[in-house]
């Protein structure tokens, strides 16, 4: 695996004008293996359609949607269940029932009892962080083949008893007479009944995730128009992408009881005009986030086979990418909440050794418009660079006909658990479409946190 | 009125109140000439609304003074007579400050009473054409708005003319003081605060053209409480009644000590009786009067003191104290780690058991707590700034501090014992200090193998809410130490007078004579209630034989035999005798649940303590009849404490008056009307109190004697 890592290009004379316009068109580096560490390869991923929530998906729990996802997976790889060594979903807002979701839903799937699978949570990466795990294990020998995936069901969600009304019927449990249970009823008031609603809201800040993004995209001076503008195109490329058949990681789910879905139902290109015509929807009234240009709450699985290169070879596999360097960032929760690409865009890229001419295909989560817009001016700023990211110069942009060309989170949905195998996904196929060999996976999440991660194509 | 809208600011503790003056720079303007010309309003147009920029030079906040009323004035005008301005933004250039306020200085400069009328007159004949612009003015608030800044900025509301208290910019939302919140932003592609007002700006620009273009409706939405409370205003009856009710409230709180509220609630009244001109002439003349009491005189001069007390007169220490370690978790010790976790020291409380240290931590976790539910603090920025709190009975992590303040038990023997185990184990550049009230620091510092660096920083009970820091400095005490003394005490929040080492430094020798005065009344009979009403009644926040109980009766002990050794009989008149039998007795104070009077938690009312009847009967003392008058009382109580005063000064332990008058009012609780020790002497006459002081002297004797 070593031997192709030594770049000839250094060697070339430098005066040579071809050797020059050579330079430009190559890359600056050939591949990103290295020596004495497994390559860890995508033999393929898939996902269900991404619904609103509240339409076809609304009856269904979480392992529902993230067994359609892993059958989806089985069926589209053939993959013999009894190799898969561990299996490692991401979701969000849990499902009390089915906490460990992914060992729940891989017994469903018919996947062997003998795999084990966790469950992990780092808000909208939580599936970035399920395949990096996995690559961990790959890497370090433990495993050689791995699913990873990510669900949410934004159609149900855990509502609560207040915390009084909990510890009333709590301490009724343990109550052992009728006298005590008598004395603890007789506490009960009406305002226990109250319900407690998980909220996409900061536990450190209280601020919810559009006010916070509303706020980012004023300190960047992101206006209403560029927003909607943004958006605009998400829809546009994702309905052209979904017209011409390239989301082939999507695969067809029939609903329990219902139809058959087969397509996204999130993608709505619209006008200026009517987005114009939209109130913000979380700084009243002079905002700039409104429901049009921000991502939907979403239903939605995605899963991915992931194998040591040399096992997906033995096995006669043809991978489609391999997962390369990545990197995870956190900063400050309140006022650089979504900023997390600008911040691990930089530290792949030079952690990997290539810059950002090398990159074929950006791949960015698209959490609101005026955040992508927010973190494209940050990276074109050289004073944000110095100020807050220690760095001499700007990180640059991400040249936008390579940037998100089959739509993003805005326009496809956004099932927070799950979009992680979704980008990647997309990235290994529009590089192999496209005939690229670098992409680059971006994504902010909850928390002040963010993730970048390097998919290289998979020589043909 | 309603054309007067207004945007507010949430102002965010950290971010702003960081006040750096930074050059606003005009762009997109078409200014006019004027612009160079004014020094503390200058504007430009953006499209058709006029932007005014408010920043009066050379001062971190801005005050309406008469240049920049004028300056004002001059601006309106032109914005009205101009075809091309159909609205108006008013904003101010400091990033943290609207307008604070009139200016202190200016109204110290005036003379006679037709001057300050006169200047009154001038800011409401503004005032009222903002009002009743015909052209929509949006006031951007950016940070603190108070006084005549809120009239300017706000159609002011009753409740906060009369408290002048600080409202949280989503509470004056809620008021309806306010139309508009904005959220200050984070970093951009500017600093933050430069980028929040620019954003503060637009968002009020597209205000003022809304309401020029009508697209905004300046009209508030009453809800149904304001409109029936509107209606209820309209019956004459009910308007009676509501008079009476806020002024009974006004006399209860300020017992008639303070002449501005009941002025306050004149004027309005007039205002509404007999309509808005009536309103307006009365207000100036009220306030005319109002400038020239003695009440106002003398807080005027305590500002001035204050501001001068929030400085550092010894410079910027060499090194920043980071970690910060207290030993004793009692209630001291426990309430200085409060005041400084909560400002990012981190911080190591110490105690000797465990039990102590229990106390003293959740002492601190629960003042925080109070926050949360005040809503003042979310429950995680108080679970992070516990985080700064590190509670122990060892020593470790002592080779990290950058400074030691102990408030372990009042005993000489103790303090130097650790001292010397502190010493043991610090780095050399930490500073030792003590929080002692009345142990001389040179005494406790005569076992320090670096007295340069041992200070004494005496807070006071409760620490949380006392703002005053009294640090002493020996001969031997390095000008570094001293400044880094100052430097913490600031960053605390605290008011700091620096005095001279000595028995009982300055605010202890103060109260001790008068203390003494305090137990010699109640020997004489009077019970602890009519004494903490006649205290009260002058003016002392707390009553006399309550703030026995709160001190400590056995601390008041301790202070009484202590310097009663060192001055003699200056400080006699009261038997110490009560002190020590109620110590024997566990009548502590409110920490042992009695004194003078019993505590019970959660219960309000405080009821005589009937034990106390025959440690008093056995001490009784004749009371004199010529002097022992309510306000004979009164003035033996305060005469005593000011002769003591005025004795400090003398022998050098205070630097300046103004500290003394500081250190009284907000260490002592002197009555702030009356303005401190000193300025009490400049108010009423250093004759007349010296006639006092002499008809005591004959009845008692030397305790009285005045000092030159």
């Amino acid at each position: 695996m070593t031997t192709i890592l030594t770049c000839p290009f250094k060697k070339l004379p430098t005066t040579s004008k071809w050797a020059l316009r050579f330079a430009v068109q190559t890359k600056t580096k050939k591949t990103l293996a290295k020596p004495n560490i497994r390559n860890v390869v995508v033999v393929d991923g898939v996902r269900t359609p991404f619904l609103l929530s509240g339409t076809s998906y609304k009856d269904l729990m979480p392992h529902d949607l993230a067994r359609a996802a892993l059958t989806g997976l089985l069926h589209r790889t053939s993959v013999p269940k009894e190799v898969v060594d561990y299996i490692i979903f991401g979701t969000v807002i849990q499902e009390v029932k089915t906490s460990n979701v992914a060992r729940e839903a891989a017994l469903g799937a018919g996947f062997s009892d003998k795999t084990p699978a966790h469950t992990v949570t780092m808000a909208c990466i939580s599936a970035n962080q399920a395949m990096t795990t996995g690559v961990g294990l790959i890497a370090s020998g433990q495993c050689d083949v791995i699913v990873a995936g990510g669900v949410e069901l934004m159609s149900d969600i855990p509502i609560r008893h207040s915390r009084k009304m909990r510890k009333l019927m709590l301490d009724l449990n343990k109550a052992k007479s009728m006298g005590q249970r008598l004395s603890l009823i007789s506490k009960f008031r009406l305002n226990f009944l109250a319900p407690e609603l998980p909220a996409v809201a900061e536990f450190s800040t209280s601020e919810t995730m559009g006010h916070s993004a509303d706020r980012l995209a004023a300190a960047f001076a992101v206006s209403r128009l560029e927003q909607d503008e943004y958006a605009l195109r998400s829809h546009s490329l994702a309905k052209k992408a979904q017209d011409e058949g390239l989301l082939s990681d999507v695969v067809p789910f029939r609903v329990p009881g219902k139809d058959t879905v087969t397509k996204d139902n999130g993608i709505r290109p619209s006008s200026l005009e009517q987005m114009a015509k939209l109130k913000p929807a979380f700084i009243k009234p002079y905002g700039t986030v409104t429901a049009a240009n921000s991502s939907f709450l979403t239903d939605g699985a995605s899963a991915m086979l992931i194998m040591a290169e040399e096992k997906a070879l033995a096995m006669g596999y043809k991978p489609k990418a391999y997962l390369r360097d990545f990197m995870y960032v956190s900063q400050d929760p309140k006022d650089q909440l979504l900023l997390g690409p600008t911040y691990a865009t930089p530290k792949v890229l030079e952690k990997a050794g290539l810059t950002m001419n090398d990159i074929d295909a950006f791949e960015f989560h698209e959490a609101f418009s005026g955040q992508i817009l927010a973190n494209f001016k940050a990276m074109d700023s050289d004073w944000f660079a110095e100020n807050y990211m220690g760095r001499k110069t700007k990180v640059g942009l991400p040249p936008l006909e390579k940037f998100n060309n089959w739509g993003g989170s805005l326009s496809l949905g956004h099932p927070f658990g799950a979009t992680g195998c979704r980008l990647v996904m997309a990235a290994a196929n529009r590089l192999r479409k496209e005939g690229g060999q670098y992409g680059l996976v971006a994504a902010c999440a909850a928390g002040g946190q963010g993730h970048a991660m390097i998919v290289e194509a998979y020589p043909k | 009125m309603v054309a007067c809208r207004a945007i507010g600011i949430l102002s965010r503790f950290s971010a702003f109140r960081i006040l750096r003056s930074r050059g606003y720079i005009c762009r997109n303007f078409t200014g006019s000439s004027a612009l160079l010309t004014r020094t503390h309003i200058n504007y430009g147009v953006k499209g058709d609304v006029a932007v005014v920029r408010i920043n009066s030079p050379n001062s971190k906040v801005n005050t309406l003074s008469k240049e920049l009323h004028s300056e004002f004035t001059e601006v309106m005008n032109e914005i009205w007579a101009s075809d091309q301005i159909r609205s108006a933004v008013l904003i101010s250039s400091k990033p943290g400050c609207f307008i604070a306020g009139a200016d202190i200085n200016m109204l110290s400069a005036c003379k006679t009473l037709q001057e300050v009328t006169q200047l009154s007159q001038e800011a409401q004949r503004i005032l009222e054409k903002l009002e009743k612009s015909p052209k929509p003015v949006v006031a951007a608030i950016n940070g603190s708005c108070l006084g005549g800044g809120l009239e300017v900025g706000v159609p002011a509301a009753l409740d906060m003319m009369l408290t002048g208290r600080n409202i949280r910019a989503d509470r004056a939302k809620k008021m309806g003081l306010v139309d508009q919140l904005v959220e200050p932003l984070g970093p951009g592609l500017k600093p933050p605060e430069e980028r929040t007002m620019e954003y503060l700006e637009e968002v009020a620009i597209t205000f003022a053209k809304g309401l020029a273009d009508k697209k905004i409706s300046p009209k508030r939405n009453k809800g149904l409480v304001e409109k029936l409370t509107a209606y209820a205003m309209t019956i004459p009856f009910v308007r009676q009644q509501v008079y009476k009710k806020v002024e009974e409230k006004v006399r209860k709180q300020t017992k008639g000590l303070y002449p501005a509220p009941l002025k306050i609630i004149d004027v309005v009244k007039t205002g509404i009786e007999q309509g808005s001109d009536a309103g307006y002439l009365s207000e100036s003349q009220k306030f005319g009067e109002l400038v020239m009491t003695k009440e106002s005189k003398a807080l005027m001069g305590l500002y001035h003191g204050q501001v001068l007390c929030k400085k550092n007169k010894f410079g910027a220490p060499q090194k920043d104290v980071k970690h910060l370690a207290i030993l004793g978790a009692g209630l001291m010790g426990a309430g200085i780690a409060q005041v400084s976790v909560d400002k990012g020291l981190k911080t190591i409380l110490k105690d000797a058991t465990l039990t102590g240290l229990d106390r003293g931590q959740q002492q601190v976790f629960k003042g925080l707590n109070d926050k949360v539910k005040k809503k003042a603090l979310t429950s995680f920025e108080r679970d992070s700034i516990f985080s700064n709190l590190t509670g122990q009975l060892d020593y470790q992590g002592f080779e990290k501090a950058d400074m030691v303040i102990e408030a372990v038990f009042e005993d000489l023997s103790l303090k130097h014992r650790v001292l010397k185990e502190v010493e043991a184990v610090i780095p050399d550049h930490c500073i030792f200090a003590s929080n002692t009230s009345a142990l001389p620091i040179s005494e406790i510092a005569a076992v320090s193998k670096r007295p340069e660096k041992v200070i004494g920083m005496h807070y006071f009970s409760p620490v949380d809410k006392m703002q005053l820091l009294e640090i002493i400095t020996t001969e031997k005490t390095s000008r570094d130490t001293s400044a880094s003394a100052v430097a913490v005490g600031l960053k605390q929040g605290k008011v700091i007078i620096v005095v001279k080492d000595g028995p009982g430094f300055y605010t202890t020798r103060c109260l001790a004579p008068m203390m003494s005065e305090v137990i010699r009344i109640l020997q004489e009979g009077v019970d602890p209630k009519k004494l903490d009403s006649l205290t009260t009644s002058f003016g002392f926040p707390v009553g006399a034989a309550t703030l026995v109980d709160e001190v400590g009766v056995d601390v008041a002990k301790h202070v009484a035999e202590d310097l009663g050794k060192v001055f003699g009989e200056r400080f006699g008149g009261g038997n110490p005798e009560l002190l020590t039998q109620m110590v024997s007795k566990g009548f502590l104070g409110r920490k042992s649940g009695k004194g003078f009077y019993i505590y019970q938690e959660g219960v309000k009312r405080k009821d005589l303590n009937s034990d106390m009847d025959s440690i008093l009967a056995s001490l009784k003392l004749p009371p004199k009849s010529e002097v022992s008058s309510d306000e004979d009382i009164q003035f033996r109580l305060v005469t005593r404490f000011v002769n003591e005063a005025v004795m400090c000064l003398q022998e050098g332990i205070l630097a300046t008056p103004a500290e003394g008058d500081i250190g009284a009012v907000f260490g002592l609780g002197f009555p702030p009307c009356l303005g401190g020790p000193f300025r009490f002497v400049d108010l009423y006459g250093a004759q007349t109190i010296v006639d006092r002081l002499k008809k005591y002297e004959a009845a008692y004797g030397k305790q009285f004697t005045p000092c030159q």
